[in-house]
């Protein structure tokens, strides 16, 4: 066999195509392009939505008018023409009331494609899938095996019209609307999303599961998610997202909201998948997206993401430490490659006392790639015994990509136990001899470093989504892995 | 009259009083900055780099920018501020003017002297044409307000092959002669091929009104050289400071600053490297114990632009009642600094129940073949360590100091004088109010 070296990983990387690039041919209702205060109405009057919600939009829509686009974050790219996007872009067959026969069937082929088809979903056990093509949910399975357990899960179009009090009073509670530009924009157009409520006492059965994909071009997406688990409730909630492959960038703005009531747990686990660009680093995704979660007493919320998609990631998963001994958790692979560039992390906000929160985030940049971390921890002074302990590590494969990580500390209080480290690396020489030595290949030890490397992640992931995972892993690192 | 406005017609008075050379390049290169001040104007807490420290508290006094006085201090009265016990050559300045009586200068072989004086004397022009204000930052509104002052400060200069048989002191005492000072002293600080130096820097204040720092500090150490900065900070609650040093490396150079922050009311560091050059060593050091309301802000940035360099950084802080720390440390290693090596590590005790500890490593990285880490703790004293010592007599405050003393002792062990060794020692000790019952 030849010999397989870093190098040759790299050209490997480098000319990985996107698997998931194709584009179905949907007879789509797209609207005009551009953002002014009728098209926020046309969207709300499109989702039959209540006036409050309008009003709720166009409130949003006021605000981000008055906001600029944030300069902060690592990464360089062309801002998003916001009247050069066509809001709503909802595929006209579908229709989330029919049962799933009548779906498309151009629909079913691309779920095959995306390697979640329904079908497949339905014998794999325990995952109920909400899926949003382009602006609108199209499918959702498992409504009645969830609904006997009291469990709400549904679009969040719908969740607006039959459990509005539901919505009204956890929407916007944890990321307002005056947040950030992308969250304000957000909130002023998001067309669906994914609506969970899980009630007292209850622990869902099964993974929940929400597929976003971007269909049409010339559209952004702005989807907006919203878990609520009610008082020691427990959910898994699982999110995967492609795009097709084009030449010009899409916007991808989502916001996530998480409200953990007292002793409960929310375990949020996420695949992004979005359209990188190709190897010239033309198109791709730009994804700016806010989720946030907010802990009550005795609570925990885990976030799990891995990050393998579009051009420009600008995405922080936060938790707000709400309650007494809540915790929160992060843990993430992100890996870029080409000109893909990554500026992501977690704001773990410490606000009770004896709470926990555990950071592991790991980077792998290839290419020419920018991968930066930018983290806060913050230990409020009322948060008594807080606890956080925070990794990054990052691989480096090539010479012309870069790692970079911006931690931020801020502790106010006397009892507080923070630790943090970083490490930067390439595949170490050493390491590579060592498993050369004990008759392992380069191949494999590659292969081996890496998976050893992004495991105490992948491992956090629900057992129906590792599959998945692993998959997008070795596409994005393919020849490395497996 | 805000003090950046005073500042600025102060700087024409300066002009039109004839106290500068106007046609000379040096006063192009001062009108410049005044404008870049002017410009950028004090920096806000919406700077990045600002965002833990407010100057506001101390830009509101009004600061007399020309010291008017020359006070006489009686060595007996200062002896404890220097580290006397050793040689030293000695550059001392009250309210900022240079005190022949207190200082030991020489241009035996090597210039140790003011800058008063380099400034006016032609032979000098070529050293300060070809280095000064070469690495300071511009964009840095502070040091460019200090620039544009540019009066008085340490000049030195050592050619190659020298190795200084004793180390040099830089004191500025403050006699509070003036009721608010602001003082701008500007060291530079040039070591040739091969050549050893050592630097104790101190700012003192011999009373209680109100004084304001900006100093600025260039160093260049060409190939081989080695140089030890140490900075004593351990001024009283009305003194407030701003020191930038900016170092430059030449290929082969191993440079250290040391920064040691125990005082004063508001303390910024700003210490910045640059290599020029390969298999270069730089290494930051530093320790604060702060108390009471102090705030220290310790800023490093080291620029890795050539292979096979080497940086390490330490910095350890112990904050008691309502001190604040912040910490920010950059790294940031270019595409063509392969086989880099570069270590952080940022250790802090919050002692105090009001104590804020601000934390910011910060690693930017465009080499993949390098080998970089930070690490970044807050955490409190080991209470089965205390425990245990307790349960065998040591009284708590003693246990306490002594568990203090160790965690920074990492730092201390750095310093390479003996004698400022102790002394710094003896500080930490008088810092954490025992006394320490062993000798180091």
């Amino acid at each position: 066999m030849s010999k397989y070296t870093e190098d040759d990983l790299r050209e490997e990387l480098e000319t990985q195509e996107y698997e998931y690039g194709f584009y179905t041919d949907l007879d789509a209702e797209t609207f005009p392009k551009g953002l002014n205060e009728d098209i926020i109405r046309a969207i709300s009057a499109k989702k039959n939505e209540p006036e409050w919600m309008t009003d709720w939009r166009l409130d949003a829509f006021r605000i981000w008018e008055q906001m600029e686009e944030p300069e902060w974050a690592n990464v360089n790219y062309p801002k998003p023409d916001f009247q050069a996007i066509s809001y709503y872009s909802a595929p006209k067959k579908a229709d989330p009331n029919k049962s799933l026969d009548d779906v498309d069937p151009e629909l079913l082929e691309m779920y095959k494609k995306l390697g979640i088809s329904i079908d497949e979903q339905k014998k794999l056990q325990g995952v109920a899938v909400d899926i949003v093509v382009d602006s609108v949910s199209v499918a959702t399975t498992f409504k009645e095996t969830l609904a006997e357990k009291g469990i709400i899960f549904m679009p969040i179009s719908e969740a607006i019209q039959e459990y509005p009090e539901l919505v009204k009073k956890y929407m916007g509670t944890v990321v307002p609307k005056t947040d950030n530009f992308y969250a304000a924009l957000n909130s002023a157009v998001f067309t669906d999303g994914s609506f969970c409520y899980i009630p007292k006492g209850v622990k869902c059965p099964m993974e929940l599961s929400t597929y976003f994909r971007i269909n049409e071009g010339g559209t952004g997406q702005f989807e907006r998610t919203l878990v609520v688990a009610d008082e020691s409730s427990y959910v898994s909630y699982l999110e995967g997202c492609t795009a097709p492959a084009r030449d010009e960038n899409q916007l991808h703005a989502a916001v996530v909201e998480l409200i953990a009531l007292d002793d409960a747990e929310i375990k949020y686990s996420t695949v992004q998948n979005w359209f990188p660009g190709d190897k010239d680093g033309k198109g791709g995704v730009f994804n700016f997206v806010t989720k946030r979660g907010i802990c009550h007493t005795n609570s925990k919320i885990s976030w799990t993401q891995v990050e393998t998609g579009s051009a420009v990631t600008w995405k922080y998963p936060s938790c707000v430490l709400k309650g007494d001994n809540s915790v929160g958790e992060f843990y993430s692979i992100a890996v870029t490659n080409n000109y893909q560039q990554a500026d992501t992390g977690t704001k773990m906000i410490h606000l009770g006392k004896n709470t926990k929160s555990t950071i592991i985030s790991k980077g792998i940049s290839a290419g020419k790639s920018q991968n930066s971390y930018r983290g806060l921890v913050q230990i409020n002074g009322r948060a008594e015994n807080a606890r956080n302990f925070s990794q990054c590590d990052s691989l480096l494969m090539g010479n012309k990509c870069g790692a970079h990580t911006f931690p931020y500390i801020e502790s106010k209080n006397k009892s507080a136990q923070i630790e943090h480290e970083a490490t930067t690396s390439k595949i170490g020489e050493d390491q590579l001899f060592y498993c050369n030595q004990r008759g392992i290949d380069t191949e494999k030890a590659i292969a081996l470093i890496v998976n050893g490397f992004s495991k105490e992640v992948l491992n956090k992931l629900p057992m129906e989504f590792a599959v998945e995972a692993q998959k997008l892993l070795e596409i994005s690192l393919e020849g490395s892995v497996g | 009259m805000s003090l950046k406005d005073n500042l600025i017609s102060s700087f024409m008075v300066m002009e039109n009083r004839g106290k500068v050379d106007l046609d000379s390049g040096f006063h192009q290169m001062r009108s410049e900055a005044i404008n870049a001040f002017e410009k950028q104007g004090f920096p806000t807490k919406k700077d990045e780099e600002w965002k833990y420290t407010s100057l506001n508290s101390v830009l509101k006094h009004d600061y007399s920018i020309f010291p008017k006085s020359e006070a006489a201090v009686e060595f007996k009265e200062v002896k404890k501020y220097f580290v006397h016990e050793i040689e030293t050559y000695k550059i001392v300045f009250i309210d900022g003017v240079y005190s022949s009586f207190l200082s030991e200068t020489t241009h035996d072989g090597y210039d140790i002297c003011l800058m008063s004086a380099a400034l006016k004397k032609p032979k000098y022009k070529m050293v300060l044409d070809n280095y000064f204000n070469t690495i300071a930052d511009k964009e840095n509104s502070i040091t460019n307000l200090n620039t544009a002052f540019t009066m008085e400060g340490a000049y030195i200069n050592i050619g190659k092959n020298k190795v200084l048989p004793k180390p040099i002191q830089i004191v500025n005492f403050y006699t509070g002669s003036e009721k608010d000072i602001l003082l701008q002293p500007r060291n530079l600080v040039v070591v040739g091929e091969n050549s050893h130096v050592q630097i104790i820097e101190r700012h003192q204040s011999l009373s209680d009104n109100v004084v304001l720092t900006n100093a600025v500090t260039e160093i260049f150490a060409n190939k081989r050289a080695i140089v030890d900065h140490y900075k004593i900070q351990n001024d009283n609650d009305n003194a407030s400071m701003i020191d930038s040093t900016y170092v430059q490396q030449k290929a082969n150079s191993i440079v250290s600053v040391n920064t040691y922050s125990f005082g004063g009311k508001l303390t910024r560091n700003n210490v910045e490297f640059f290599h020029e050059g390969e298999h270069i060593e730089s290494h930051i050091n530093g320790i604060s114990i702060l108390d009471k309301k102090q705030h220290v802000d310790n800023h490093t940035l080291i620029h890795h632009k050539f292979p096979n360099c080497e940086s390490f950084e330490l910095y350890k802080g112990i904050f008691d009642a309502s001190s604040t720390g912040v910490f920010n440390g950059k790294v940031i290693v270019d595409q063509e600094a392969q086989k880099t090596n570069a270590f952080q590590q940022n250790n802090n005790i919050l002692i105090g129940d009001k104590a804020t500890i601000n934390a910011k490593p910060q690693l930017e990285i465009f080499a993949d073949d390098v080998k970089c880490s930070h690490g970044c703790t807050i955490g409190q004293l080991d209470e089965s360590a205390m425990f245990y010592m307790q349960s065998r007599g040591i009284p708590e405050k003693e246990a306490k100091a002594l568990l203090l003393y160790a965690f920074g002792n990492e730092v201390v062990e750095k310093i390479k004088i003996p004698e400022l060794k102790t002394r710094i020692t003896k500080l930490i000790a008088n810092k954490l109010g025992v006394k320490l019952g062993f000798e180091i």
